[in-house]
């Protein structure tokens, strides 16, 4: 009967792990915010959530995806709160109803970067004529593709440019991933991306200092990067925690919170730059 | 996860393969040893989702696959074809699946399973029942013939008989459970879907992975995928003691 012992031994292993396994959760106020990767990424939410707890007793907790599958998340009443960055899809956002009380929180700027050898000669151009040049000689550019803010953008700037959006040419590469994956790759096929700057200070540091990807068009004003917080319509979702969701955007755009935006820095670089009204 | 320093470029293209692989292994040592917070939380986040689902996916599996196996009734073969294809269900269609249900706006949206432990537990159950259910039907299937004759010429009864049977086939299930295990802590579509990727909470070590991969810390990313191994490790090793006769 010795191995009988054994797997009596391992039954009762096993039924202590099941009963540890979910002990009952203290019961906390816990905000639960959809928001873009580029917040995340860059460690701007790491900096600013204990900051809000702290504040306000309120733990905030946040899902970080792009900004399609936010919005949809806040459509379908499973966050209380949507920090986002696509001014028009937000406005529609809403116009239906789905959201309320979009207020302006940060800004940052998009940037065109590309290989510090720029091999489609763009640097210094404005937007429309760096992408008609890319599609001219077809060098390899990097979309998202993945229906995020940065996709959106990058999409309106397609149009701006007076080109089709390109979509199954072979030099313009899909990859449905995150910011930084798709940076990762645009270095990989030495091609060109648009990304938020916010993310590229991100990747410059991750590479102390030295990335193999540079910025090469900047500064157009067609290029800001707005970031808002809107709150999940109550009227639509009776579970949300409006209070919690308001509180939270009542302190984002007051001047601590905003100062604390202001001074998160990577490399003495200010990544956004405060502007809630 | 702790930012890594790459004072001369961590990516593959720059350095050679040997030392990135290199900076991974010890990061993971790094991160096991000094006792880093962000790898202890994903790490129990994955023993908890998991240990639940082997458990329910067990309890529930077993008796179905010993029944699947032991059983002769009609639509037998039907439904063991239907358990059999279910072994290719993708996970981020199971966490689609399950997402749908648990959303607020869906039939068990007011339990708050979304972006919980018990959420992604759920998703795990679906993936490692059918594994459980067709391997132990399996086992049962291949026992041998010969031992129920023997059991019925002994004078046993059916008691007697569905205990031995169970007892023949310990190590098949050993082996279902096993099989499960490894594709429920290595599974990435539910915990990233109904889990949500939210740090201290619901990240797992796959989704960590899945993250850092993304952030480009690819070391990290490595260093996390031979964390996962090391658990792998200690479960398996107490299951090999109990595969010695």
């Amino acid at each position: 009967m010795k191995t009988f012992s054994k797997w009596g031994c391992l039954s009762v292993i096993a039924l202590l792990v099941c009963l540890s396994v979910f002990p009952s959760v203290a019961a906390a106020k816990i905000l639960m915010m959809a928001t873009t990767t580029s917040t995340d990424n860059t460690g701007l939410l790491d900096a600013l959530a204990p900051a809000f707890t702290k504040a306000t007793g309120i733990e905030l907790q946040w899902t970080a995806v792009g900004t399609g599958k936010a919005l949809k998340l806040g459509q379908n009443c499973d966050v209380d709160i949507l920090m986002v960055h696509a001014p028009a899809a937000e406005q529609a956002y809403v116009a239906a109803g789905y959201g309320i009380d979009r207020r302006e929180v940060m800004y940052n700027d998009f940037v065109i970067i590309g290989p510090p050898a720029d091999p489609a000669g763009v640097k210094g151009q404005s937007v429309s004529a760096a992408l008609k040049t890319i599609a001219a000689k077809s060098a390899v550019f990097v979309s998202r593709g993945d229906n995020s803010g940065t996709n959106k953008k990058e999409i309106s700037l397609w149009k701006a440019s007076g080109d089709a959006v390109p979509d199954k040419q072979s030099w313009y590469v899909q990859t449905g991933q995150g910011m930084l994956a798709s940076i990762n790759i645009a270095a990989q096929k030495n091609g060109y991306t648009m990304t938020d700057r916010g993310t590229f200070i991100k990747y410059a540091h991750t590479h102390g200092g030295n990335p193999p990807l540079v910025v090469v068009v900047e500064g157009d004003t067609i290029l800001k990067n707005q970031y808002s917080v809107m709150q999940v319509n109550p009227a639509r979702c009776v579970k949300v925690q409006n209070d919690l969701a308001k509180r939270f955007c009542d302190w984002i755009c007051d001047a601590p919170a905003q100062q604390l935006i202001a001074d998160f820095r990577l490399m003495g670089k200010q990544l956004f730059t405060p502007n809630a009204k | 996860m702790p930012p890594i320093e790459c004072p001369v470029g961590c990516p593959v293209g720059q350095k050679g393969t040997v030392e990135f692989l290199l900076q991974g292994v010890i990061q993971a040592f790094r991160l096991l040893f000094s006792g880093d917070p962000e790898t202890f939380s994903a790490v129990a986040a994955t023993v908890k989702a998991s240990s639940f689902s082997m458990a329910a996916s067990l309890i529930l599996g077993v008796p179905l696959g010993f029944a699947l196996g032991h059983l002769r009734f009609p639509g037998r073969r039907q439904l063991r074809l239907a358990v059999d294809t279910m072994l290719a269900l993708p996970t981020v269609f199971i966490g689609l699946m399950v997402y749908a249900f648990i959303s607020r706006q869906g039939p068990f949206g007011e339990m708050g399973l979304l972006f919980t432990l018990p959420g992604i537990a759920i998703g795990q159950t679906l993936l490692a029942l059918p594994i459980v259910i067709a391997l132990s039907a399996t086992a049962v299937e291949g026992m041998d013939a010969g031992l129920r004759t023997t059991l019925i010429s002994l004078g046993a009864g059916r008691h007697r008989l569905l205990v031995s049977s169970l007892w023949e086939v310990r190590h098949g299930i050993l082996a279902a459970a096993l099989t499960a295990y490894g594709r429920v802590m290595t599974e990435v579509g539910i915990s990233m879907m109904v889990g949500g990727n939210i740090k201290w909470h619901t990240r797992t070590i796959t989704t960590a992975i899945a993250l850092e991969t993304g952030k480009g810390m690819f070391a990290t990313g490595i260093a996390l995928g031979l964390v996962l191994l090391l658990i792998a490790f200690a479960v398996t090793l107490p299951a090999s003691f109990l595969r010695r006769k």
